[in-house]
């Protein structure tokens, strides 16, 4: 059998040392070789797609495990069920799209006027580091080992941390501190919560830290309550759920473009992808005890993060907000306890990767022209520059949710499928809706339209090149907008296995694919 | 009715390591006086090395034998756990050894004056600086000292454990006061470290004698044997575990006895700081864990609230109190306070895993610490180290290497996965947690996350902060320091990734004998 998903752990690993064994001069060079890299994990991950087999019985497909350290029970376990091989596909995707969207940015941070020579950026560096963090963010998605899991989640901190350290805006190294405490600080919990899980296996057997022998153990309320709360703090931190999340706006602004890409659109999946993976199956009595406060922190989160979107005066910041209300969704979708919820939930976030994403870039593209993060210095451009202002546009609309375009299904599968059991809340987190309308449309108006200014009369319209990072994003969301059913598909089983283990039971049963496809 | 007296059988193949450690060290004080000076300092680090690696050969030899033993009237335990701890500081001696051979970072020779008895300030002294005299004597001092330690864990036997506690204490006080650079801070250092361990000696000293009043012998085996008979003086072994504890937690650095550590290590000659953080911790260590496990292993319901209560206190002081240092040498010491609180924390679980877990920690801080200290000697300005921390702003564009170095101990020292320092974490929470310490473990990783703070700063100011244009050089060392730091540094990354076989060394290292 192939060890597909050690060999797609390995491909960027082998590419990041291969870039750093370059000689200095040949950044050209390192670019290349890390676009080549991601693209040979693209192709395997879609050759892994084909080979994924939704309706086997099997909860993990492409499984390894291999002792690691026996003294503690450790494998080296490896697998993925739907909801971990989209989010795979994911990162495959859009981590081409964020080499390429930033295939200049180190230069233009070091071209600055007052650069000296001895603050040039490394962009060997760069591109190895971001080669480091796919593979770091692949094994925390394969991982089926807790400790593992565990190893990669801390692990992923350190070329992040660098990353906006060294790349990031004037306040950068505040953001990247406050970044990698927080999620420290989130991780360290967890630790004291797997120790925990493998204090309990030991206890009937001996100890262990495989998800799947974990998930059956029988765990004392008192027990399951506390090592939900480690898990879920760390999670709720990475994700970032209200009133976690005050270091993502920081850390998202001043991240250079990809990276902030990549940051709301995969790291923080990490968060509400650990509370399906990790908190129902493995605490279903507490998940269920707590969920009406996740519920609300979630509804809380929309409204909150929404607002503050509205408020903000740099656009990095306000993208940042956004993702706040967009995960208190994915929050809301993952704890509401229908099928329904779950695969919006789990869509979400891939439609969220996508849609940020693609509004990130193109904020990005508009800065490094721009040289200013702010909403009030833009005016008109989409005169100048009727590409950039075309595909904010579109951006725009994927992330306030339009019909057609992918986001929409998702948000309507977990609004629907949370009403079942929480009409309240529900009704509450719609409100959201309008309010992305506005704080998207507003930023468009503000910035796109209206008078242009003498300043920007010049500014460039977007290249081949910022096209081309761009058009993948946006035909995915399309694509995925009028037919979500190759990705439904692979997810739905994963999710209703999770549902069974969690214990609880679709009000009216239906069959989430079917429905999504009809709407 | 008189009898013979019997002479003690002597087995002097367990005792091998030891005899080789004082034998090397009481050759060196005769190289001092034979050999001419062009080549006494090369003799004396080609006998040091011997004298260890030979000794380390031979610790290697009887782990292979497997046979846990008391020798010496039982006065020495060569069990194990000790092998494992001599096999630990014979690798971490010779490291020390060859940080103190380094000559060429400093302009006018080695790390250690030669002249260190002068009145700091004076004009002999200040000529000092500039003096390209050498001084070997140094070399014996830390021979001595080593076998101070080997000694110490293997003690079974309260009098003599003092006596390996004075003989490795004693060259280190000395030591501590050899600083070529910044004489006084050095002096001060020496006098601080000799009058307060001078303190802790003599409780120790009284423990002895109130354990001794308690189970008339100064055996462990019978101080445990009287622990488990009635009818006995509990104030006398209440009175006894607390003194003795206070001599040995102020070795281990342990709060609230920790006030030495941050004058000490900072007054120090580097190379001397690192020998003393990495094994006199070991050591301490060892003797620490003997001695409650031990002699107190069933009165553990007496001592454990107070360990307890230590090992809380060390993490958190230790991790609050570094954050606000301003030295990187500061800095390292109360890191090494907080860490001691966290391998405290496998002593108190108490059980199989527990020791097997500080054994491990133990091994990987020491390589960890001692690259680490390495790293501190290659950073320089004219006036000797630079070890104020806004002087290694932006390090890491001038010198990517070291700084990048420096930045993945630090990181294992924060016990980020993927490093030897998250594993050894790893297997000491692990056992108290097993051991029912949770809350323990609780505080140990909230304690974690403050630790990360300051080591994260220091990378901040490394890599993300611009370097000011009279900043410090970064020294190019001969072979002896990068040999070291190069091993500290490969051994951090391998036995983060493969811990396996080292873990299954201490796992066989099994229990203490008693």
């Amino acid at each position: 059998m192939t060890p597909w998903l050690t060999i797609l752990g390995i491909v960027p690993l082998l590419g990041a040392l291969l870039i750093s064994i370059l000689p200095t001069g040949r950044a050209r060079l390192a670019k290349q070789v890390a676009l080549g890299t991601s693209l040979v994990v693209l192709v395997l991950t879609i050759v892994m797609c084909a080979q994924f087999d939704p309706s086997s019985g099997d909860r993990f497909q492409f499984a390894q495990s291999y002792d690691w350290i026996r003294t503690f029970g450790v494998h080296y376990a490896v697998g993925v069920d739907g909801i971990a091989l989209v989010l795979i596909a994911l990162i495959a995707v859009l981590v081409p799209v964020v080499l390429l969207a930033s295939w200049d940015d180190v230069e233009s941070l070091s071209d600055g006027a007052d650069a000296p020579a001895a603050s040039r950026k490394s962009v060997k560096s760069f591109f190895a580091l971001l080669l480091v963090l796919e593979t770091m963010m692949i094994g925390v998605f394969a991982a089926t080992d807790v400790f593992l899991f565990y190893v990669f989640f801390e692990a992923m901190l350190i070329p992040m941390y660098f990353l906006i350290g060294s790349y990031g805006g004037p306040k950068r190294s505040y953001a990247a501190v406050k970044f990698l405490l927080y999620s420290l600080f989130g991780g360290l919990l967890m630790l004291a919560a797997v120790i925990g899980l493998y204090v309990e296996s030991a206890k009937v057997g001996t100890g262990t830290f495989s998800f799947e022998a974990l998930t059956k153990l029988e765990l004392s309320h008192a027990t399951q309550g506390w090592l939900f709360l480690g898990f879920f703090i760390a999670f709720a931190i990475k994700a970032p759920l209200f009133p976690f999340h005050t270091w993502l706006p920081d850390a998202g602004a001043e991240a250079p473009t990809g990276n902030a890409i990549l940051l709301v659109g995969i790291l923080d999946k990490v968060g509400t992808f650990g509370f399906l993976r990790y908190c129902l199956p493995l605490f279903p009595w507490a998940a269920r005890e707590f969920a009406p406060y996740v519920i609300a922190l979630s509804v809380i989160g929309i409204i909150y993060g929404a607002l503050l979107a509205m408020g903000q005066k740099d656009l990095k910041r306000l993208v940042s907000y956004t993702s706040v209300a967009h995960f208190g969704y994915i929050g809301l979708g993952c704890f509401a306890f229908t099928t329904q919820a779950g695969t919006g939930a789990v869509l979400y976030m891939v439609n969220h990767g996508l849609s940020t994403g693609a509004l990130f870039m193109v904020i990005g593209f508009l800065i490094n022209r721009g040289k200013s993060r702010l909403v009030g210095d833009y005016s008109g451009i989409a005169k100048a520059a009727p590409k950039l202002g075309a595909l904010f546009f579109v951006s725009g609309l994927s992330a306030l949710a339009l019909p057609g375009l992918s986001t929409f299904v998702s948000e309507f599968l977990v609004l629907v499928g949370s009403f079942q059991r929480y009409p309240a809340a529900t009704i509450i987190a719609t409100i959201g809706i309008v309010l992305a309308a506005l704080y998207i449309l507003l930023a468009y108006q503000r910035t796109m339209q209206g008078p242009l200014s003498a300043v920007h009369a010049t500014m460039k319209d977007l290249n081949v090149r910022e096209v081309a990072a761009l058009a993948p994003l946006i035909a995915l969301m399309l694509f995925l907008g009028f037919y979500p059913k190759p990705v439904t598909d692979i997810v739905n089983p994963a999710v209703k296995v999770t549902m069974q283990e969690v214990g609880a039971h679709d009000p009216a049963p239906t069959d989430v694919a079917t429905t999504a496809e009809s709407k | 009715m008189p009898t013979d007296i019997q002479a003690p059988s002597i087995a002097y193949l367990p005792l091998l390591p030891m005899l080789l450690v004082f034998g090397a060290a009481t050759l060196g004080v005769l190289v001092e006086g034979f050999v001419p000076s062009a080549h006494r300092r090369i003799t004396q680090v080609a006998v040091a090395v011997v004298g260890l690696a030979a000794a380390l050969g031979q610790v290697i030899y009887l782990a292979s034998e497997n046979t846990s033993r008391l020798v010496v009237e039982s006065a020495v335990v060569i069990d194990g756990p000790t092998l494992f701890l001599q096999g630990t500081l014979c690798v971490l001696g010779i490291g020390s050894i060859l940080l103190l051979s380094e000559t060429r970072l400093d302009a006018s020779g080695g790390h250690v004056v030669s002249q260190a008895a002068n009145l700091p300030g004076s004009r002999e002294d200040l000529a000092l600086a500039e003096s390209t005299r050498v001084q070997t004597e140094v070399y014996p001092l830390a021979m001595f000292a080593l076998g101070g330690m080997l000694l110490f864990p293997a003690s079974n036997n309260l009098l003599l454990m003092f006596v390996a506690l004075e003989v490795l204490s004693l060259p280190l006080y000395l030591m501590a006061g050899l600083a070529r650079r910044r004489r006084l801070l050095s002096q001060e250092a020496a006098l601080k470290y000799f009058l307060l361990g001078a303190f802790a000696s003599a409780f120790f000293l009284y423990g002895v004698a109130l354990l001794y009043g308690y189970a008339g012998s100064v055996d462990l085996g019978d101080i445990f044997t009287a622990t488990s008979q009635t009818g006995k003086s509990d104030s006398l072994l209440f009175l006894g575990i607390a003194m003795l504890g206070v001599g040995l937690l102020f070795k281990v650095g342990a709060v609230p006895f920790q006030a030495w550590t941050p004058d000490v290590y900072q007054g120090s000659p580097t190379p001397v700081t690192a020998l003393m953080a990495a094994c006199t911790k070991v050591a301490a260590f060892g003797a620490l864990m003997r001695v409650f496990y031990v002699a107190f292993g069933t009165a553990k319901w007496d001592w454990r609230p107070m360990m307890w209560a230590v090992a809380i206190l060390t993490m958190v002081v230790g991790a609050v109190l570094a954050v606000t240092q301003t030295d990187v040498k500061r800095m390292l010491a109360y890191s090494s306070v907080a860490h001691t609180g966290f391998i405290l924390v496998g002593v108190i679980a108490l059980n199989r895993q527990g020791l097997s877990g500080t054994l491990f920690y133990l091994l990987t801080y020491g390589l960890t610490t001692l690259a680490s200290f390495a790293i501190v000697s290659l950073v320089r300005d004219s006036s000797g180290e630079a070890t104020h921390l806004a002087q290694w702003a932006g390090l890491g564009k001038r010198s990517p290497l070291v700084a990048g170095s420096f930045a993945f101990l630090l990181f294992a020292l924060a016990g980020i996965p993927l490093t030897s320092g998250f594993m050894a974490k790893f297997a000491v929470f692990r056992a108290a947690s097993q051991g029912g310490a949770t809350a323990l473990v609780v505080v140990g990783v909230i304690a974690s996350a403050v630790t990360a703070f300051f080591y994260a700063r220091v990378v901040v100011l490394m890599f993300f902060q611009e370097p000011s244009v009279d900043g410090p050089t970064v020294a190019v060392p001969s072979a002896y320091t990068a040999v070291t730091i190069a091993v500290g540094i490969a051994f951090t990354a391998v036995l983060g990734v493969v811990p396996q076989p080292v873990l299954d060394l201490a796992d066989k290292a099994g229990f203490f004998l008693r």
